[in-house]
């Protein structure tokens, strides 16, 4: 568990460092505002789960697009490998060991959850929803 | 045998199996004849418009067709690209520069033959000029699991991002 946390943080820092952003961790001041988004829609909630995060990355909905069921769709099964879009675009590593610069402008992400999330799901996710997702992903 | 020569020249973004297919097609494409599309070069364009697909050349449609598509980024072919409105402006202002029909003309003189520009075609691939060009690509290649859309232009031409749809 520290050892994931001190790679998030030696990546976070590694982005911070080439991005030339002067706020300290994007990533988890994203994810406190996702957790304090979840705990106010849900007061029982208490923490991010890696695996429920897991289980919205690769489960199939009925409820989105038919020709986008899961997140994997376009992100593909392994979260380290690079996926592809539809239209034959390749879509580099979720996974942020593999792609360390993610996740760092918190506008980007939001505009991707809201576009993907109602691709497949038909809907908004919950931020208790997003702060799963990108808790799996941090810690892949 | 030109294609020897131009393989380990394309670019490696491309994966090894479009590699493999593009081999098979490329020979025809490079028998068309000298053909470029001078590639997005702004890097907000590049990122808002080419995450899903190649960042298309502004000066494969005209103005009043990017227009009309920036308009309507909410439902765009069935998917959400909306921006906001800043970044929607920028946007717009430079495909408008750069439209087939503008900045972009000398590339595009054959591309736009035949269309009505007042239309606003919001389709490259359904351009009539587009379609005659690629009126001997079999079906089976459409379809290749490594196509599958005919907005895939690089599934073909390797070097589409860099403007080039022949070599
Ligand atoms: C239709 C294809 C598609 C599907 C399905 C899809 N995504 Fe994405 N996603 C993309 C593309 C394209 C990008 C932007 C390209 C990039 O960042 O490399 C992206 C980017 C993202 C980002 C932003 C990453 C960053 O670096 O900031 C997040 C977060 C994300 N997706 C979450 C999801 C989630 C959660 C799901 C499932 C609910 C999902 N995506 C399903 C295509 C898809
Ligand atoms: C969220 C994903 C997404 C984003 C972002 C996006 N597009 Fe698209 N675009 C699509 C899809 C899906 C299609 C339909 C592809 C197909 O027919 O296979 C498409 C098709 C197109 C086409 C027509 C291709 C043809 O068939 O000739 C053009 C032109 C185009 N997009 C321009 C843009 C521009 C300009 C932007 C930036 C403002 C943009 N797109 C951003 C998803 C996206
Ligand atoms: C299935 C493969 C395939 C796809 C996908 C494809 N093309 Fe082509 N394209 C070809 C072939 C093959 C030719 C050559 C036709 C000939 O010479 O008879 C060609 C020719 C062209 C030419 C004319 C080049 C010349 O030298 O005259 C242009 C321009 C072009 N394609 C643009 C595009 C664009 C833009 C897209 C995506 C929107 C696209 N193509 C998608 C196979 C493809």
């Amino acid at each position: 568990m520290r050892q994931k946390l001190t790679l998030t943080l030696l990546a976070a820092g590694l982005a911070l460092a080439m991005s030339g952003a002067s706020s300290a961790g994007p990533r988890e001041d994203q994810l406190a505002t996702y957790a304090s988004a979840a705990k106010s829609a849900n007061p029982t909630f208490t923490r991010f789960a890696v695996e429920r995060g897991k289980t919205l990355h690769t489960q199939a909905f009925a409820s989105g697009k038919a020709d986008t069921p899961a997140c994997t769709t376009c992100h593909g099964k392994e979260p380290r490998a690079a996926g592809r879009t539809p239209a034959g675009k390749a879509i580099e590593p979720m996974a942020l060991s593999a792609s360390p610069n993610r996740y760092t402008d918190p506008a980007k992400v939001e505009k991707w959850f809201k576009r993907n999330c109602n691709e497949v799901l038909g809907r908004d996710c919950s931020a208790q929803e997003k702060g799963d997702w990108l808790s799996f992903m941090l810690t892949q | 045998m030109k294609i020897t020569t131009k393989i380990p020249t394309r670019p490696l973004v491309l994966g090894l199996l479009v590699l493999g297919f593009s081999a098979i097609v490329l020979g025809r494409a490079q028998a068309g004849g000298g053909h470029f599309y001078s590639p997005v070069a702004d890097p907000v364009v590049k990122e808002e418009c080419g995450s899903c697909h190649l960042a298309f050349a502004p000066s494969m449609l005209p103005a009043s067709s990017w227009k009309r598509m920036m308009g309507e980024l909410k439902n765009h072919f069935g998917d959400d690209a909306s921006v906001d409105a800043a970044t929607a402006k920028q946007i717009t202002d430079y495909l408008v520069a750069n439209a087939a029909d503008t900045g972009g003309r000398r590339f595009s003189e054959k591309l736009l033959r035949g269309v009505s520009v007042a239309s606003a075609p919001q389709r490259i691939t359904e351009l009539p000029k587009w379609v005659s060009e690629h009126r001997k690509v079999p079906d089976w290649e459409w379809r290749h699991k490594d196509v599958r859309t005919k907005a895939n232009c690089v599934a073909c031409h390797a070097d589409a991002a860099r403007g080039y749809y022949d070599e």
